[in-house]
C-alpha cells in the first residue's frame, strides 16, 4: 500500500501572521504533472456539473468558505466581482459554458477540488521551487518572472526560499506552473480567517487523489 | 459556521463607532502602530460585515439583473493601510445602500404589476394587449401573462377577451452557438423592470 505524505504547513511573514490572523499556506507535493484526463474523471466533471446549478452558484456568497475569500479580497485591495475568487470563478464558468469542461488532469483536480470544498488552490511546479513556499510581500526591485517591470513593493506573493512563484490569488511567475514536462508538482491552498483547517485538508486530498488516479 | 465568522459576527457592535474611530485616528496626530493595527483589524471587521449584508441582497435580489454590485479594487494584491480601508469600506456601504434602494424601487414596481396580472385576470377587456412578464414581477423564467382577444378578429369584434399564460424557456440549443458567437442576444436581457401600470394607464 502506498504511504501517503502529509501536507505541509508553509511559513507566513511575521508582519503578515500580525495583519491577517488566520493567513497560511498549506502545501502537498505530489508525483507527476499534468496528463490527458482519464474517462472517470470526466464523468466525475460531469456529475459535479449536474449537481451544481444556477442557485448554488447565487447562494455562494452566503457559504463561509467563499464568504471568508471574498472579505480577504476586500482586505487586500482585490475586488472579488472584477477577479472573482477562485471558487467563484469555477462557478462562474460552469453556468456559462454549460458544465465545468474538462481541459488536462490538473486542471480537472483543481475544479472538483476547488468547487467540493470552496478552498483556493494552485499548483506549481515542484522541481523549479526552492525550498519551502511561504507567503510575504514582495521586497523592493522584486518582480515576477515572465511580467515586464517590478512589483509594486508590498505586493502579497507566494514564494520559495528564492523568489516570488505567483502573486497571491494572481499571475503565476513564467516557468514556475506546472508544465509538459514536470514531474512533480506542487498542490497548495491559501487559507485565509474563516476557513476551517480540515477545509484545507480536504481540498488538498481531494485534487492530490484526483491526480493520483 | 467556522468559529471566526461568529467572531467577525460578534464585533457586529463595531459598526457604531466609525466616528469615533475617526476622531481618534485624526485628531491626535501622534497615531502609534498598535492604534492604527487595531484600527485596520476594526475596519476589516466592519468591511466583513458590509460584505456580508451585500452578499444577502445580491442573493434576495435573483432574478434582478442589471443592478450594479462592484465596488472596485484599489489594486492589490497586498496590505492596505487605514485610510484605504476605509475607503473600501465607505465604497461597500454606499453600494449596499444604492444596491438596497434599487432593490426596493424595484420590489414596488413588481408589487404593482402582480396587482395588474390579478386585475387583468378579473377583467381581460380593460387590459387589451397588456403582456406582464415574469420578469416585470421579479420572478425567474419565460412566463408571460398576456391579454388577447379568443377566435382573433372575432374575439375583437365582439370583446372576448382572455388572459393568456405561457410557460416555459425556449429550448436549450447547445454550446455550438455560444463558442462561434452567433447566439442572439436574449429578448429583454437587463432590462428593467417596468411599471406595467403606468404604461397601461399612460
Amino acid at each position: 500500500m502506498r504511504e501517503e505524505a502529509a501536507t505541509e504547513a508553509g511559513w507566513v511573514a511575521p508582519e503578515l501572521r500580525e495583519e491577517f490572523p488566520g493567513l497560511a499556506l498549506r502545501y502537498l507535493s505530489v508525483d507527476g504533472g499534468s496528463a490527458r484526463t482519464p474517462r472517470h474523471v470526466k464523468g466525475r466533471l460531469a456529475d459535479l456539473s449536474n449537481r451544481f446549478s444556477g442557485p448554488q452558484a447565487i447562494n455562494l456568497r452566503h457559504q463561509p468558505i467563499p464568504w471568508a475569500y471574498r472579505v480577504f479580497y476586500r482586505h487586500i485591495g482585490l475586488d472579488p466581482d472584477e477577479q472573482p475568487t477562485p471558487v467563484e470563478a469555477v462557478a462562474l464558468e460552469r453556468m456559462k459554458r454549460g458544465g465545468f469542461i474538462s481541459r488536462s488532469l490538473l486542471d480537472d483536480a483543481l475544479t472538483i477540488a476547488i468547487i467540493e470544498s470552496g478552498v483556493a488552490l494552485r499548483a506549481f511546479d515542484a522541481g523549479r521551487a526552492e525550498g519551502r513556499l511561504g507567503i510575504r510581500q514582495s521586497e523592493p526591485g522584486e518582480g515576477l518572472e515572465g511580467r515586464p517591470g517590478e512589483l509594486p513593493q508590498g505586493t502579497l506573493v507566494i514564494a520559495d526560499e528564492a523568489r516570488p512563484l505567483g502573486l497571491l490569488f494572481g499571475a503565476i511567475a513564467a516557468g514556475r506552473g506546472v508544465r509538459p514536462r514536470t514531474t512533480r508538482t506542487i498542490l497548495t491552498a491559501v487559507q485565509v480567517k474563516g476557513v476551517p483547517d480540515i477545509a484545507v485538508e480536504e481540498a488538498i486530498w481531494l485534487a492530490a487523489d484526483v491526480l493520483r488516479s | 459556521m467556522p468559529e471566526e465568522v461568529l467572531e467577525i459576527e460578534a464585533g457586529d457592535s463595531s459598526l457604531q463607532p466609525i466616528e469615533a474611530l475617526d476622531a481618534l485616528l485624526g485628531g491626535a496626530g501622534r497615531v502609534d502602530l498598535l492604534t492604527e493595527r487595531r484600527a485596520r483589524h476594526d475596519l476589516r471587521r466592519q468591511i466583513a460585515l458590509l460584505e456580508r449584508r451585500l452578499g444577502e441582497l445580491f442573493a434576495s435580489a435573483f432574478p434582478r439583473q442589471g443592478i450594479d454590485w462592484r465596488v472596485g479594487a484599489l489594486g492589490g494584491p497586498r496590505v492596505l493601510g487605514v485610510a484605504e480601508l476605509e475607503r473600501v469600506r465607505d465604497a461597500l456601504a454606499t453600494r449596499l445602500h444604492e444596491a438596497r434602494a434599487e432593490v426596493g424601487r424595484r420590489g414596488e414596481i413588481e408589487a404593482q404589476n402582480r396587482g395588474m396580472v390579478e386585475a387583468m385576470i378579473a377583467e381581460p377587456k380593460r387590459y387589451r394587449w397588456v403582456l406582464v412578464s415574469n420578469e416585470d414581477v421579479g420572478e425567474p423564467g419565460c412566463r408571460h401573462w398576456h391579454s388577447r382577444p379568443r377566435w382573433g378578429i372575432l374575439g375583437m369584434l365582439m370583446g372576448w377577451w382572455r388572459v393568456k399564460l405561457s410557460s416555459g424557456c425556449p429550448l436549450a440549443r447547445g454550446l455550438r452557438l455560444l463558442q462561434t458567437g452567433t447566439w442572439p442576444a436574449k429578448r429583454d436581457t437587463l432590462r428593467p423592470p417596468q411599471s406595467i401600470v403606468s404604461l397601461t394607464l399612460a
